[in-house]
Parts: C-alpha cells; sequence; structure tokens
C-alpha cells in the first residue's frame, strides 16, 4: 500500500511541476523540464496501474489527500489498467516530443503546449481514479479543453481553427449528455461517491435514460459513428505526439466511463444495450476503415482508424454486455477482456503511427501521401518502427492486433450460446463484417505504408528527407517494443486484464481464474492458439529457408537493375502507382457509399481532337451520411442563434435588466422547487 | 515425439507435392482443351533452374523487396503444420485455429502487395491494388464459413473439427456444412489466383492480379514465391478436402492408417484439381469489377450456412 501511495504522490506532483515549469522554462531546457515531468508521471501512473493489477490492491484516496473538497480517488481494477495504457503511451509521447517540439521553438508558444500536455497528462489519471462524480466531470472537461488548446496549436494553418471548433462544440455536447447522466445516477447530488451510486435502486426507465446518455456522451468522446466527425478533423492537425496520446489514450476515456457505468454503476442491463453497443461498433469499425481507405493524408488516414478500432473495441464489449444478460459469464468476460485488450493494443500501434507519421512530416513537411515514397532509405528506423504499427494494425500474427482481434472473433463465435436464436443471429453479421473491416485495414496499410516509404520519392521534399531525432526514435521505439511484447504475451495480459474485472457486478469474478498455460485457452472461447509459440514457428522458418538455400546450393548472385518498364528507358516518380489509384478498385465498389464527384476536363489541341495538350481530372469524396445528419442540425442551430442575437442590444442597462430578470427567476424556481 | 516428426513429414509432403499439384492443374486442363500440356513434373524443372539463376533487383527496391519472399514462404510453410493434411490430432493443433491460418496467409499477401508497390513499377502497384481488394473482400466469407464449421464442431481449432465430423457422418451433409463449402471454394479461387478471378496463366499485364504483382521478381525469389503460391492451393485444397470430408485422415498412428491417408489425400487432390480444371475450361475470366459480385454470392452462400446450422442445430 505505501507504495502506491509514494507513487500517487508522485503522478499527482509531477505533472502540476511540468506544467509551471513549462510556463517559467524556455529552449532546450523547458522542452527538457516538460518531458522529464511528463515521463516521470507517466512512469509513476505506469507502475502504480501494475502495482494495484498485479498486487489486487484498491487504494482509496478521501479528499482530505488533496487540498480541494469534493475530490476522491479510488484505484480498482479497472482504472489500475487505464493507469497502464496512460503510463504506456504518456511515456512514449512526453519522449518523442521533446525532439518532435523543438520545429516549434520560436513559431508557436512552446509554454501552453508543454503546461497543456502536462494538464492532459494529469486529467487523464485522476479521471480513470474518479469515485465521484464531480472528480470525474472536472477531470473530463480538463481534459478536454487541454485537448483543444494544444489542437489549436499551429492555429495559423489552414482548417485548424475550423477542426478546434468542431471538437469543442461536438465534446460539449458530450460533456452535457455525461452531465445529465451521473444527475439521473447520483439523484442531483454529483459529490456521491460512486459506491453509492451502485447501491442505488432506480427505476428500468431512469437506467435506460442513464445508459443511452452514456452512450451519447462517452460515444463522442470515443469517436463511434456517427458522432465521430470531430475526429479526423482534429487528430491531424494537432502536433503529432499529442495526435497519439489523442488517439492513443484521450479517446479510450470514452471506452473507459462507457465501462465504467454499464458494468460497474449500472452492473449490466437489458439484451438491447449490449446489442446497441455492438451495432454501434460494428458500423464505426467498417465505416472507419471505409473512409480511411480514401484518405490521402496520412495522419487523417490513421485518425479514421481510430474510428474503426473504437468500433472493434465496441464490438467486443458490446457482445460482452449481452452475453452478461443472459447469464453467460465466461463469455460475458471474454468480451470485455477481449475489448479490453484491443483498448491497450491499438493504444500503443496507434500512438506508434502517429508519432511514425509526425517523423515522416518532421522530415518532408507535408502530410499528403502523394508527395511522399522512398523514405525507406532515407529514414530506415522510422521506416521500420511504421512496418511493426501497421502489421500490427492489420491484424497480422504474430503482433498484438492480432491477438485481441482474435479475442474478440472468439467472443463473437461465442455467439451461438444465446438461447434467443432472432438474437444470436446478430452475431455471424457482426463476424463477417469484423472480418471485412481487417481486410480492408490490411490493404489500407498496403497503400500507407508502401506509398510513403517505398519506391522512388515523389516530391523534392521527400528525396531531402533525413531520419528523426534520437528522442523521436526513443519514443517510437517504446512503443514498437510494446506492439511486440503484448503480442508475445496474451496467456499473461489476459488473466491480467480477466482479474482486473473482479468485482465488478456485471461480470462474475468466479470464472476469472484464466489457465497460465504457453496455448491460450480461454474460458468460453471456442478455439485455442498460441502467440509465442507462432512467433517462434515465423521466425525459425524465415531464418531456416535462407539457411537451406545456401547449403542445398541456390544461386546467390544478385544483379542490381532497372525496374523494367515495357522498354520505356528512363523511370520517373510520375509513373508509380498512387495512392489515389491504389484505392480506386475499393473506391469503385463501394461508390454508393463513397458517391465520389468527378470532374474530367480535357484540353485538345485546336487543330485535331487526337492531339491532347492537357488533362485535369479532380474527385473528391464527401462523406453524405454526415451531412445528412449534421447539415440540417447545422443549419437550425444558425438560424436560432442568429434569432437569440437579437437579444444583444449593445446597452448595458438592457444587460442589467436581463441579469436581474435572471436572478429573480432563479430564486423563484429554488423556492418553487423547495 | 512421433507427434512431432509427423508434424514435420507433413510438412515436407506439402512442400514436396505443391509443384505436382499446380503441374496437375495445367497438365488437366491443357488435355481438356485438346492440347498436349507440359508433364506434371514441369513445375519442379522451372523451381530448380530459378533456384540456379540470378536474382535482379531494382534499384528502387529496399531490404523489404529482399526479405518478402522469405516471409511469404515462411507464412505459408508455417500453415502447413497446422492444417491436418494427414493425421489428427497433431501436436501444434492448440497453436493455431483457423482464424490463425486466415490470417498467416493474410500476413503473406500483405508483405508481397508491399513488395508490388517496392520497385515503383506501375505493374507491382496494380497487382497490390488488385489482389489487396480481392483478399479483402473475401474475407468475410472465410470468416463466416468458420464461423458454420465453428458451430457444428464447438471448436475453431482444426483438428477438433475434423474429429467432430468424422464422429457425426450425418453432418458433412447438412445444409450448412454444403453452403460452407460451396463459399470456401469460391474463395479458394479467389485466394489462390485461379480463373474467373485472376488467370494464373496470362502474360496480358493488365489482366492480372497475382502475376502482376510478383512482375518485379527472378531467380531464387521467384522460386520461393510460385512455390509458396503452389503450396497455397494445396492448403486451400486440403482445407476444402479435409475439413467437409474427413475419411480417410489418419486417426491413429499405424502405418496402414497413414497409408490409407496419403492415398485418401491424393485422391482428394486429384479430384479438386479436376473441378478447378474444367472450371477453368469452362468459365472466362471476369472483368474485375464484376469480381465482387461473385465474391458477394459466396458470402451469401456462408451466410446462409450459418443461419441453417443456428436453425437446424
Amino acid at each position: 500500500m505505501a507504495i502506491a501511495y509514494c507513487l500517487l504522490t508522485v503522478l499527482l506532483a509531477a505533472h502540476p511541476i511540468g506544467a509551471v515549469a513549462a510556463l517559467a522554462g524556455r529552449g532546450p531546457v523547458g522542452r527538457g523540464l516538460v518531458a522529464g515531468c511528463g515521463l516521470s508521471g507517466a512512469l509513476a501512473s505506469f507502475g502504480l496501474g501494475v502495482v494495484c493489477l498485479g498486487t489486487g490492491l484498491v487504494p482509496t484516496f478521501d479528499a482530505a489527500f488533496l487540498p480541494l473538497t469534493g475530490l476522491a480517488l479510488r484505484v480498482d481494477g479497472l482504472s489500475a489498467f487505464f493507469l497502464v495504457v496512460i503510463g504506456v503511451v504518456g511515456a512514449a509521447v512526453t519522449v518523442y516530443g521533446f525532439g518532435y517540439s523543438a520545429a516549434y521553438e520560436g513559431r508557436y508558444s512552446m509554454r501552453l503546449l508543454g503546461a497543456m500536455l502536462n494538464v492532459l497528462l494529469l486529467s487523464l489519471n485522476v479521471q480513470v481514479m474518479a469515485d465521484n462524480a464531480l472528480t470525474f466531470l472536472a477531470a473530463w472537461e480538463a481534459m478536454s479543453l487541454s485537448a483543444y488548446t494544444m489542437v489549436l496549436t499551429e492555429h495559423d494553418r489552414p482548417g485548424t481553427v475550423r477542426a478546434a471548433h468542431w471538437y469543442i462544440a461536438l465534446t460539449h455536447a458530450g460533456f452535457a449528455a455525461l452531465t445529465a447522466m451521473f444527475l439521473l445516477l447520483s439523484a442531483g447530488d454529483l459529490t456521491t461517491s460512486f459506491a453509492s451510486m451502485r447501491s442505488a435502486i432506480l427505476s428500468p426507465g431512469t437506467r435506460d435514460a442513464a445508459f443511452v446518455l452514456a452512450l451519447l456522451g462517452f460515444g463522442t468522446k470515443a469517436g463511434i459513428a456517427p458522432l465521430h466527425v470531430w475526429l479526423p478533423m482534429a487528430h491531424p492537425v494537432a502536433p503529432s505526439h499529442v495526435s497519439a496520446l489523442m488517439s492513443g489514450v484521450v479517446i479510450k476515456m470514452g471506452v473507459y466511463g462507457l465501462l465504467r457505468v454499464t458494468i460497474d454503476l449500472l452492473a449490466g442491463g437489458p439484451a438491447w444495450w449490449g446489442g446497441l453497443v455492438l451495432a454501434v461498433g460494428t458500423v464505426s469499425a467498417l465505416l472507419g476503415v471505409l473512409y480511411a481507405l480514401m484518405e490521402h493524408d496520412l495522419k487523417r488516414l490513421l485518425a479514421y482508424h481510430s474510428v474503426e478500432n473504437i468500433g472493434i473495441i465496441f464490438m467486443g464489449i458490446g457482445a460482452g454486455l449481452m452475453f452478461q444478460t443472459y447469464g453467460l459469464v465466461a463469455l460475458a468476460t471474454l468480451g470485455v477482456v477481449s475489448g479490453l485488450y484491443h483498448t491497450i493494443n491499438h493504444a500503443c500501434f496507434k500512438a506508434l503511427l502517429f508519432l511514425g507519421a509526425g517523423a515522416v512530416l518532421h522530415a518532408t513537411g507535408t502530410r499528403n501521401m502523394e508527395e511522399m515514397g522512398g523514405l525507406i532509405k532515407r529514414m530506415p528506423r522510422t521506416a521500420l518502427f511504421f512496418l511493426i504499427g501497421a502489421c500490427a494494425i492489420a491484424g497480422l500474427p504474430p503482433l498484438n492486433g492480432f491477438a485481441s482481434e482474435w479475442l474478440v472473433f472468439q467472443a463473437l463465435l461465442g455467439g451461438s450460446a444465446i438461447p434467443q436464436p432472432e438474437v444470436a443471429v446478430i452475431m455471424p453479421i457482426a463476424v463477417a463484417m469484423l472480418a471485412l473491416t481487417s481486410g480492408l485495414a490490411a490493404a489500407c496499410f498496403v497503400k500507407a505504408f508502401g506509398i510513403t516509404f517505398l519506391a522512388i520519392p515523389r516530391s523534392r521534399e521527400a528525396e531531402l528527407a533525413h531520419e528523426a531525432p534520437r528522442s523521436m526514435q526513443a519514443g517510437m521505439a517504446t512503443l514498437a517494443v510494446a506492439c511486440v511484447g503484448l503480442g508475445l504475451a496474451p496467456f499473461a495480459v489476459v488473466p491480467m486484464l480477466g482479474s482486473s474485472l473482479v468485482g465488478f457486478g456485471g461480470v462474475a469474478p468466479a470464472e476469472m481464474a484464466f489457465a497460465l498455460a504457453l496455448p491460450l485457452r480461454v474460458p468460453g472461447a471456442s478455439g485455442q492458439m498460441s502467440m509465442p509459440l507462432l512467433a517462434l514457428g515465423l521466425v525459425l522458418l524465415t531464418a531456416l529457408v535462407p539457411l537451406a538455400l545456401r547449403i542445398l546450393g541456390a544461386d546467390r548472385r544478385l544483379r542490381v537493375g532497372d525496374t523494367w518498364g515495357c522498354g520505356r528507358i528512363g523511370q520517373t516518380a510520375r509513373m508509380e502507382y498512387t495512392a489515389t489509384a491504389f484505392a480506386e478498385p475499393l473506391r469503385r465498389i463501394f461508390a454508393e457509399l463513397y458517391r465520389p464527384t468527378r470532374d474530367l476536363s480535357i484540353d485538345f489541341h485546336p487543330a485535331s481532337r487526337y492531339f491532347v495538350q492537357s488533362i485535369e481530372y479532380r474527385s473528391e469524396i464527401h462523406p453524405w451520411i454526415e451531412r445528412l445528419l449534421y447539415d440540417r442540425p447545422l443549419h437550425a442551430l444558425h438560424h436560432a442563434a442568429t434569432w437569440v442575437r437579437r437579444l444583444q442590444g449593445g446597452s448595458l442597462h438592457l444587460y442589467l435588466f436581463y441579469l436581474t430578470l435572471a436572478f429573480l427567476a432563479l430564486l423563484t424556481a429554488a423556492r418553487w422547487w423547495r | 515425439m512421433i507427434g512431432y516428426a509427423l508434424e514435420i513429414a507433413q510438412a515436407a509432403l506439402a512442400l514436396l507435392l505443391a509443384p505436382g499439384l499446380v503441374g496437375l492443374v495445367r497438365w488437366l486442363k491443357a488435355r481438356l482443351q485438346n492440347r498436349r500440356g507440359a508433364p506434371v513434373w514441369q513445375p519442379y524443372w522451372e523451381l530448380t533452374k530459378l533456384f540456379q539463376k540470378e536474382v535482379v533487383v531494382s534499384s528502387n527496391a529496399s531490404w523489404l523487396f529482399r526479405a518478402a519472399p522469405f516471409i511469404v514462404f515462411s507464412s505459408t510453410v508455417a500453415v502447413t503444420f497446422l492444417v491436418p493434411i494427414l493425421v489428427v490430432p497433431l501436436p501444434f493443433d492448440g497453436v493455431g485455429d483457423l482464424l490463425v491460418v486466415v490470417y498467416l496467409l493474410l500476413l503473406g499477401t500483405f508483405f508481397l502487395a508491399l513488395a508490388g508497390l517496392d520497385p515503383g513499377s506501375p505493374f507491382g502497384g496494380m497487382g497490390a491494388s488488385r489482389e489487396m481488394t480481392v483478399a479483402a473482400l473475401a474475407e468475410p466469407t472465410v470468416a463466416l464459413a468458420i464461423f458454420a464449421l465453428a458451430l457444428s464442431a464447438g471448436s475453431t481449432n482444426l483438428g477438433q473439427i475434423v474429429a467432430r465430423t468424422m464422429t457425426s457422418p450425418g453432418a458433412s451433409l447438412s445444409p450448412g456444412h454444403l453452403l460452407a463449402f460451396g463459399a470456401l471454394f469460391i474463395v479458394t479461387l479467389a485466394e489462390t489466383g485461379r480463373l474467373p478471378i485472376d488467370n494464373p496463366a496470362t502474360h496480358l499485364e493488365l489482366t492480372m492480379i497475382h502475376e502482376a504483382m510478383v512482375l518485379e521478381y527472378s531467380g531464387r525469389y521467384l522460386a520461393l514465391i510460385e512455390w509458396a503460391a503452389g503450396l497455397k492451393l494445396l492448403i486451400f485444397f486440403s482445407l476444402l478436402g479435409n475439413l467437409f470430408i474427413p475419411w480417410g485422415v489418419s486417426v491413429g498412428l499405424t502405418p496402414a492408417t497413414l497409408a490409407v491417408a496419403v492415398a485418401s489425400l491424393l485422391v482428394k487432390l486429384v479430384v479438386l484439381a479436376g473441378t478447378v480444371a474444367v472450371l477453368e475450361t469452362r468459365i472466362a475470366k471476369l472483368r474485375l469489377f464484376r469480381v465482387p459480385e461473385l465474391l458477394s454470392v459466396s458470402f451469401v452462400l456462408a451466410l446462409l450456412a450459418v443461419t441453417s446450422s443456428f436453425l437446424l442445430r
């Protein structure tokens, strides 16, 4: 217990010190202070999470621990798991940020960026440890605002301010939903502890309303379709290490919140809760990857993949909630565990990919994939790290993305155990959609890695690209190692995740003693596999084949020549396949979803139509579903705002009159309420 | 111990038979088209010759281009350790299930597609793009067929599926099994680059998928890729043969049952090769943008397979 308190003190001290130091320091010293404090805080939260998960401790810290009253902290299994997620990604991101933000020196406000990075990390930690609604909501708001500030860092670039507006508007809509939900759960008193919320007896209608509000509020933060619109705008424009933190950790707070409310505070509900979560997860996964395929902006592509992966996480959790309704304890646990496993896996590989994209942006100055190429020779280490992340997100064995997708598959395959066939029939459809999603993700990352890193540079910037500085490489290396490690060790991770769920009403603890055997035998799963043996086999075979070739006397001569081109002389980058061309077959197949607009204009020679002077081709994709859902309400809102503006007369007397009126109305209302 | 020896023997047998299977399909096809055709063992000579030739690598290519053939080959060979070709249960049965098999093959496709993009040739890019499109669209069918099989066998592990189907012979004629077989057969054509999805014999670059992607490869690298492609065909054939019609697969380890297993495997391979040869003679290649229609047919078959397994449980 003592070590837990020590780590918590370090954690709660390091980030505020870092924030203050950032405001005071400048230059490399300032950046070093920010990174140092951020790193020590992140390591402390990682340590605290591991200690609590490993020993099963549930440290509680009451308000007296902190100068502010009303705040309450408690670390249970679920919090501990998310502390680990914050710690791993936070550590990599702060180290990377030291090198990455050097380019911002003198151009943008380094003080604000450094301070807000530490505030964000602090608020994330406080949030997962929160033990009452007030603490939770305060941390939630601090998280949203600090992220907003950092999204605005490069405020002079086109699109940044608009993206930040979308982000802050939707995140506050979500905040409103969450506040309403907590008011419902706590009967109006936000300082009620979570413990008393758990024991509160609510009517089914209230519970349903609270669940829907939770799904809306947390779903907005997590970026599930169709509430995801802010995500592909805001994540790419933020500084890359902040994008990594936002995609890796901040959106996971939606997952944390949803789990906290559904399996802990409400302790499960009717089958349609899980069904709804599963359905929105499936739609998000598929829409996310389909839009990602059409993206040429490397960071936007990654942002759309966040939508996809949040969808996969929600699929696991939704299946778990459904099984829990039917009393299928082992399967319920499997579902939630698969969602949690994918949460930490996605945190690692998505943060890694964003850091890699940041290194590319740092080197080439562009996010447009069509201007990249050949970077594997100019920045070999970044390329290797990005490749590891790409394989992991594409769900290829033996990396971590495969391990968790396998568990999600197993959870969904267990759907046949649901006694009602009309409900159970959802599961095979979810299985098929998950398979389609992962296949498309593989296609998308062939595009993302192939067009960005392979072949010939498509621009001068890409040709002159340079490897990222050491600190940035260290950040990426940490996450790459985490991706490999999490892939190799499901036999250790899964039981730990299982034990983090002990004590929740939603999923029973009794069945949680997973066998720690090498082949992963999970209760409820209908198959088994072993990631370490699989990896060992692959490595052995890949090493043995060249050896066998050498022994058997295969020819070892190798000549470097020109790429074959039907007899043309000299190859230029314009002959390469582009990202647009790569995605073209899929764009045609899913044309109904994309509804691309095409614009082709050909300039003929005045003398003959057989001579073409220039061809201009433009094609754009506007997500019409988003327009359908957002355009009308936005229009109405704009209308209402114009109308309300009439109240704004500009006269101080008028405002005083309003104030008095509002004050009197409130007093009367308060009196009448009582 | 004998189990591990059998694993290695099984993988070696698969490696040995794979070029022959490709040769068999080619020979049968030639005979059906009134051509004399190259002998069945022609691919063995081709591989031998390719292994003896020098490699030409594009100056644009990176280390990935040189590593990809080994990754493709070893991931495919790894699959042969997991698939029940002769014997169940195998000691490595718990190492990977059907999902692992599917994703290991996807690992190979992923790296081959990257290698297609690496030399910067438009053919490679075109092949990579098309290959990944087909692979992605085939994925849901495979998953649903796995679901249908897992539903009746209670497991996604291959050994268990085979063992369960053997103990209840009626199951292999249930509508769920038959529909899943049909779905997986179409997927086999797509995944192994056969007509009507891809033409393995064409040398017209614009109609190729797999062949365009590997256009830049030569020498021992090409040999490894060709061998892996043959192995993939053998793996899919033995999945079709042994998961749906498991008779002949050896349960014990006596020499007699093993001999029966080898014989039944050869019979199944010849029958399936014959089917593919007839099919490739009878039908033309589909336009690329008609391929999704065929794959959605297989998807619907697989969905019906799962639904009927649900209802007839």
